[in-house]
């Protein structure tokens, strides 16, 4: 127990020095900068939301970018005012009972988180029992249906013209605070019981269903958190950018995650947070691969396409190179057995 | 037009749609079927097959007629290099660790076409002799239209010989059907996976080049779609049965026709029909309309 | 306490067991024997709800004037009813450590929601230090609480099989199902085997339905003995009817 209680300390440790290393670089970096360190804490929620649903439980799923689509547009919907409504839905108006909605970004935020959720119990529910491969491509295909309702619900979504004039109430505050209390609640949520039955069923199905686990309800409940956490990330991502389509929301954006949760290391949080981080910044910094650059005397044509090159590369590297390692968790299990 | 000609015509195109969907199908359902892999990269192998007709007809002095062998045959070969390099090493792998791979390798060959190919949509070059409407009783439908099925069943009759009837292809079905026995059995399992890839990418490309004379226009992300579509068809048809990729093909391509043909209101749904099909299939019938259910042993 | 009446199981065209009756008092230890193949597996596999029997009843009655038909039943929902097995080919959480394993066991018997073990209410703490302190006590009583923090699958065949003993215990089972304890062990893990369940029978008041192939624990501890051959019941009583009955003798040494 003194173990615990040492981790505890060195989280709170942790959290300090964050605070005050974002306290600092929202008072002196510039505007780029403060968008990526927004984007950073973005992707360290979907990085543990992904990896509480992939990593923890096992059950492989790609629909990462439908639940995001769902959180962004309610996010967008219920902040934006009532009169950048009316300019955005020039084409066809928007149905009655959002036209005089505006709501502030908290309720915004939990309203994407629920609706997200919600509609994960609705998909996941006849979709759980399905296993790893088959699973992976129905919660993919319904991430296309929901980006294909969204491209044809003119008067609700806007339908391809997308949204614009989406406030931007993110900020590090927001984004980060999201990100901390994924930290604490995944944390904390597999340290319990319920986190150790998810693992169990990742495990093995047969024998955590033999010792009284309740599969179908414990798979859905984790996959009501992942696409809660994917839903406010969602509404986050839309009050960053400002303008939100549903092309959007396509599977590269699924893959961005499964990079960063692959990279961090599957049932790994501290791994995915750092890889959440490492591989935002890096898509910003390998950004000079696809554009050209001027350096006043010579100009270096980039290559649009290669930065994702590079990430596929990554991606098939690290898999083959951890191989069978890539779904175990082994972190500090010979050192809290030396100290007994 | 009577709607009785509109009809047939609609019948002529799904029927088309639907050959496309079958071959490529065909390339998923094998490699399920022996390795239980979800070639997530195949989709954009068609892609690339498209690419390298496009540039072998207008970037070499070949006859269009050889580029269109050629480029299937170099198509196949890439096939195989890309199970080499992104599969074989992790044959012994749990099965998500692989399908994380093919995502990676599906990225990577969609990556290096906007590299290579740039993102700018092409034309694909259609021979003429390809390429004309013909009017049949007041319907008019392209030649196109007609070639696809016929250039697939050929394909199909090829391939069910070489199945059936050679060594290598009773070797496949073998793995197919029971791994591990099979790989007791003395038969140079590398081989026959080598060959696995190279048939379904292939076939793939063959697709590829008649989906470029239908629809000419070329995208480095041209291969997701009709990718995913044809792994539906190849769950629809139960996947790993060969014959039931062909029959999931036609049903997807016709139904996918029909439902634009009969409700075009819903025409903006075209590409979610698909999935919803996939998603009914998998909760009523996951081992698909010719597929066999088994159950784990405890 | 478990009553089986009639029970067949087909797959396919092939029968694994058929008609089958059988009863397993409170309190006993009942054997369940037969060749390699005879259907002794597919027996718990329904019993537990892996597979749903082609005909036949399953009557469980954890205490007196409780009643319950399996036949139907999910797996997880008969786990909770009382009844709790081991797998012939060991199936734990192999990548968690041993103290999870054991800990996940009494999972399904938390009464908290998940909200309050992630807000680590008193409630749920509550519960939780019991688990834990139930796990480490079943650890002992196995011996492996120094082997805590291993992965599962880090530990020696007959650790394991000894874990998912004590796995299935923090479920608190009435009826304790083990599928061929012994296997793989030498005489002397297999003698101290015998005493151990034993020793839980006693300590948790349990009865126990066990398959094993280990003819002297068989012949040890049951009082009574169900013989199965391709999936029919050739012969049941005490051990001395079972070993000098024609039939299992002929099972045994003929030539099935």
């Amino acid at each position: 127990m003194r173990d615990k209680q040492r981790t505890d300390l060195a989280a709170l440790l942790a959290l300090v020095c964050a605070v005050v290393a974002l306290f600092l670089a929202n008072k002196y970096l510039d505007d780029y900068k403060i968008r990526i360190i927004n984007l950073s804490g973005i992707y360290v929620t979907l990085g543990l939301s992904m990896n509480l649903i992939n990593g923890f439980t096992g059950l492989f799923s790609l629909g990462h970018a439908g639940f995001m689509a769902v959180g962004a547009y309610t996010v967008a919907l219920l902040t934006m005012p009532i009169s950048m409504k009316e300019m955005n839905f020039f084409f066809q108006p928007i149905v009655p009972w959002l036209a005089n909605v505006e709501v502030g970004f908290l309720p915004a935020l939990l309203a994407a988180g629920l609706i997200s959720a919600f509609l994960g119990v609705l998909i996941g529910a006849p979709v759980l029992r399905l296993r790893d491969d088959y699973l992976a491509i129905a919660t993919l295909g319904f991430a296309e249906i929901i980006r294909v309702v969204f491209t044809n619900t003119q008067s609700l979504t806007n339908g391809a013209l997308g949204l614009k004039g989406i406030p931007n109430y993110t900020n590090i505050w927001w984004s980060w605070g999201v990100a901390f209390i994924t930290v604490w609640f995944v944390t904390s949520l597999i340290r319990g019981s319920y986190g150790k039955a998810f693992m169990a069923i990742r495990e093995d199905e047969v024998a955590a269903q033999a010792m009284g686990i309740n599969l179908f309800k414990h798979k859905v409940m984790s996959f009501a958190f992942a696409s809660f956490f994917a839903g406010v990330a969602g509404g986050l991502l839309a009050s960053l950018l400002g303008t939100i389509d549903p092309n959007m929301f396509r599977i590269t954006l699924t893959f961005n995650i499964l990079l960063i949760v692959v990279l961090g290391g599957l049932s790994r949080i501290t791994g995915t947070v750092i890889s959440a981080v490492v591989v935002t910044v890096m898509m910003e910094a390998l950004r000079f691969l696809d554009e050209s650059i001027n350096l006043g005397f010579i100009e270096i044509k980039g290559v649009p396409g290669m930065r994702m090159v590079v990430f596929s590369i990554i991606l098939i590297l690290v898999v083959i190179v951890r191989k069978a390692g890539l779904m175990t968790r082994l972190k500090g299990r010979e050192s809290s057995y030396a100290e007994n | 037009m009577g709607s009785i000609s509109l009809f047939l015509q609609h019948l002529a195109n799904g029927i088309s749609l639907g050959s496309l969907y079958a071959l490529i199908a065909i390339g998923y359902t094998m490699v399920y079927g022996i390795l239980r892999l979800i070639n997530f990269a195949h989709g954009d192998i068609f892609m690339l097959g498209v690419y390298l007709t496009y540039f072998g007809v207008l970037y070499t002095s070949i006859p269009w007629w050889l580029v269109f062998a050629i480029a299937p045959a170099v198509t196949g070969l890439v096939g195989i290099l890309l199970e080499a390099v992104a599969y074989k090493p992790l044959r012994e792998s749990p099965r998500i660790t692989i399908l994380i791979s093919a995502i990676g390798a599906s990225f990577l060959l969609q990556n290096l076409g906007i590299v290579f190919f740039g993102g700018r949509p092409r034309a694909f070059p259609v021979p003429r002799i390809l390429n004309h409407v013909v009017k049949v009783r007041g319907v008019s439908i392209n030649v196109i239209t007609f070639i696809i099925p016929v250039v697939t069943i050929l394909l199909l009759i090829g391939l069910s010989y070489f199945i059936t009837k050679t060594k290598t292809g009773l070797a496949m079905r073998a793995l197919s059907r029971d791994y591990e026995t099979a790989s007791l059995m003395g038969i140079d399992i590398n081989r026959i996976i080598s060959i696995t890839f190279f048939m379904g990418s292939f076939l793939a490309a063959m697709g590829g080049i008649m989906w470029g004379a239908r629809y000419p226009q070329l995208m480095p992300l041209m291969g997701v779609m009709p990718g995913l579509k044809s792994f539906i068809a190849a769950v629809v048809g139960g996947i790993g049965n060969i014959a039931g990729a062909v029959v999931g093909g036609f049903l997807l391509g016709l139904g996918e026709i029909m439902l634009v043909a009969l409700l075009p209101r819903l025409t903006g749904y075209r590409d979610a029909f698909a999935f919803v099909v996939l998603i009914i299939i998998l909760l009523v019938k996951p081992s698909g309309l010719m597929g066999s259910g088994q159950t784990e042993k405890v | 306490m478990l009553r089986i009446e009639n029970l067949t199981m087909q797959f396919g065209g092939v029968v694994a067991c058929s008609g089958l009756t059988a009863e397993v008092k409170p309190g006993q230890i009942v054997g369940l024997i037969g060749p390699n193949g005879a259907g002794k597996t597919t027996v718990f596999n329904v019993i537990t709800g892996v597979y749903k029997p082609t005909a036949g009843r399953i009557t469980f009655s954890p205490r007196e004037g409780e009643q319950y038909q399996l036949v139907g039943l999910s797996p997880d929902h008969i786990a909770k009813l009382g009844i709790c097995r081991t797998f012939q080919n060991i199936r734990l959480f192999s990548e968690l450590s041993v103290l999870d394993n054991v800990f996940i066991g009494s999972h399904l018997r938390l009464r908290s929601s998940v909200f309050s073990s992630v807000l680590r209410l008193p409630r749920y703490t509550a519960e939780e230090k019991e688990h834990y302190e139930k796990s480490l006590y079943l650890l002992e009583k196995i011996g492996l609480q120094d082997f805590r923090d291993e992965k599962a699958n880090s530990l020696p065949y007959g650790m394991q099989r000894r874990l998912e003993m004590a796995r299935a215990l923090a479920t608190n089972p009435k009826l304790l199902l083990l599928d061929e304890p012994a296997a793989g062990m030498n005489p002397q893990e297999t003698l101290e085997l015998t005493e151990f369940i034993q020793e839980i029978k006693e300590e948790f008041e349990l009865t126990v339905f066990l398959i094993e192939h280990h003819m002297e624990v068989v012949m040890e501890i049951s009082e009574k003995i169900y013989v199965l051959d391709h999936g029919v019941l050739i012969a049941e009583g005490s051990p001395s009817e079972v070993q000098s009955n024609d039939k299992v003798i002929e099972a045994y040494l003929g030539v099935g």
